[in-house]
């Protein structure tokens, strides 16, 4: 059990900042009810945070007056949603089809290679995680990935330094 | 040749993303005034049924006929209407352009929507990782309710619409309607059992209709200029114009709004500039993932609903994906069951349990350990997977679609795997 976790109930709700109790109010007031803002509760905090901690997980379901389990299995479903600690920047590699036409999985080696792990892992320096993602929507531009919330494609693999340079 | 765009000719015109400004200027929000201060809710269903618009995000059932089923009357109460912005069909990326180029004549369709239905409340359901589109759709809703686009009092009528985006979590099943209900509600995302339909009962148990946003956009165009002019702009019995998306190992990927009923051969040929030198077409998935292999004897036929079932297949979301020689098939449908397995929702069995077993019966192939009698029992499951009403949603029948299609198109490829352990040498 980590520190958060011991407090008394009431002081869950304090793990998140006012600035996100606000966002997510304003969310809940245009919703027929408070729990149907769970998914935008947990991006909003996962918007700061970077992912969704136990902590901020029970913080949420307290100011949704939801259960942590109903919750999680809510944050569980959804591949946005981090239950795990991520990187500064997430890669996001397109491994669908048309994607793959274009070399996803050659590309994929190259990437994993380049940053030195492999998929589902982060570097070493906290600095990338890499993940796998479906069809980006952006299949004429192929093969592509998403850095945070950047796309980029078509991703030349032989010139990768390029492409994550950018990214501190 | 010059064709007439309603949906994207306008970016062209303005050579760009169309703002507000660009858009009203071209006669942008003429329709939705007019359907709003001078049209009976039934007069623009009607008209849309006459327009016969058939829905673009894959199944093609027609618009206005979803719109009738919606109950009317003051007794009603709150009604929704959704967008269905998710857009995560593989090989799909025509929504994400509409969003990001021409935001306000996805607006401008929805009011229409709402007004027709009488929705006060309206959400589009973007999917997660448009940032870019999402920021363009924000600051598009914005601008609307500055000018009293949107909001209490439209077009100063005692008509009130409001528009929020709701970002997706990020699941394939999302884009499913009655799953997606539910994602909006903060929930998982599984499907619902229907009947009810979404018009009876959808969001938050009130009735709601869900349309893509390609249909939406082509709502607008039917109020400003008539049924009979939609139907002209089509090529075949289909109405109205498509956008086609091309991509794979083509000179010039890309998207483009033509008369639904283009061939095949026209889009891949002209359009996207034929195939890259070295490389030979094989097949294509005409309509996103989830739709059956055609071959090169396919190619003279027109894009539309009929034609493409005809043909074995399916339109689907128009986005074709092209299978050059340099692929195996056998692979490709890998690589396909794989997006599949992992996208079910995991709530009934044949398809939680069968595709992530079909994907590994496919690795064994793929691996050399394919066994004689293997391409009997993929074509049985894909029988059983994708037998309509075996499952609880069409995810697992869409997800057998490429397989099916494949064993009849390229079983050669899959015979030779089994017998030498190895890729078949490329045809031709
Ligand atoms: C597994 C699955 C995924 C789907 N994904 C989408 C999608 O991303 N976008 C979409 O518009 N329709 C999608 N659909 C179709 C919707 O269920 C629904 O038919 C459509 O949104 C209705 O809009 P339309 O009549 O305007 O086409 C999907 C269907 C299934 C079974
Ligand atoms: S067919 Fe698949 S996606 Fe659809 S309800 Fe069943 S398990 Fe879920
Ligand atoms: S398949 Fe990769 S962007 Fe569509």
């Amino acid at each position: 059990m980590t520190q958060a976790a011991r407090q008394p109930v009431e002081s869950f709700v304090q793990v998140l900042s006012d600035e996100e109790i606000d966002e997510i109010e304003h969310e809940c007031a245009h919703l027929p009810d408070r729990q149907s803002a769970a998914i935008d509760a947990m991006m909003i905090v996962q918007k700061r945070r970077g992912w969704i901690s136990d902590e901020s997980l029970a913080a949420i379901a307290r100011l949704l007056g939801m259960s942590v389990e109903a919750l999680d299995s809510v944050a569980t479903f959804y591949n946005l949603i981090f239950r795990q600690p991520v990187g500064r920047h997430v890669v996001m590699v397109c491994d669908s089809v048309s994607c793959y036409v274009m070399g996803a999985d050659g590309l994929r080696t190259r990437i994993e290679e380049h940053l030195g792990i492999r998929t589902g892992e982060t570097t070493e320096d906290d600095r990338f995680t890499l993940l796998p993602i479906v069809c980006l929507g952006a299949c004429d531009r192929a093969p592509t990935l998403m850095i945070d919330e950047e796309l980029i494609g078509p991703v030349d693999a032989d010139n990768l330094e390029a492409v994550f340079s950018r990214f501190e | 040749m010059d064709y007439v765009r309603p949906l994207i000719g306008i970016i062209d015109a303005v050579g760009g993303r169309v703002g507000l400004d660009d858009y009203e200027s071209h006669g942008g929000y003429d329709a939705a005034r007019r359907a709003v201060t001078e049209m009976a809710p039934s007069d623009v269903i009607d008209l849309v049924k006459d327009a016969n618009l058939r829905g673009r995000g894959g199944a093609g059932f027609p618009t206005g006929m979803k719109w009738s089923f919606v109950p009317q009357g003051p007794e009603v109460g709150l009604k929704y209407l959704v967008c269905n912005a998710d857009e995560m069909e593989p090989g799909t990326f025509k929504d994400r352009y509409l969003i990001t180029y021409n935001p306000h004549v996805l607006v401008e369709g929805m009011i229409i929507g709402a007004h027709a239905i009488g929705a006060e409340q309206g959400y589009v359901f973007l999917r997660g990782e448009y940032h870019e589109p999402g920021a363009e759709l924000e600051r598009a809703i914005a601008d609307a309710y500055a000018k009293g686009l949107l909001g209490q009092g439209i077009f100063g009528t005692e008509t009130n619409f409001d528009l929020r985006i709701h970002r997706s979590g990020g699941r394939y099943i999302c884009g499913e309607e009655t799953a997606l209900l539910n994602a909006l509600e903060g929930k998982r995302a599984q499907p619902r059992q229907k009947p009810p339909f979404p018009p009876a009962s959808g969001a938050w148990g009130r009735p709601t209709i869900v349309n893509n946003v390609e249909t939406f956009c082509n709502v607008p165009g039917i109020v400003r200029n008539g049924a009979e002019w939609y139907h002209d702009l089509g090529a075949t019995d289909d109405a109205g114009t498509k956008l086609y998306g091309v991509s794979g190992r083509v000179n010039k990927p890309g998207l483009w709004e033509l008369p639904i009923g283009t061939t095949v051969r026209e889009i891949i040929d002209e359009h996207a500039g034929g195939m890259q030198d070295g490389y030979k077409l094989r097949g294509f998935l005409p309509g996103g993932a989830s739709t059956d292999f055609l071959v090169e004897e396919h190619l003279d036929l027109a894009m539309d609903y009929g034609t493409i079932q005809a043909a074995g297949s399916r339109m689907g979301t128009g986005t074709m994906i092209i299978m050059d020689d340099s692929i195996c098939p056998v692979d490709m449908c890998r690589n396909l069951e794989h997006f599949f397995a992992q996208e079910s929702c995991g709530f009934c069995t044949p398809c939680r349990e069968g595709l992530p077993w079909v994907e590994s019966l496919l690795i064994d192939i793929l691996e050399g350990r394919g066994e004689e009698g293997d391409l009997d029992i993929l074509a049985r499951n894909a029988q059983f997977i994708g037998g309509p009403t075996n499952t609880f949603c069409l995810h697992a029948p869409g997800a057998m679609e490429p397989l099916q299609s494949a064993l009849k198109y390229f079983r050669e490829d899959f015979e030779h795997y089994i017998q030498h352990g190895t890729r078949a040498p490329a045809p031709g």
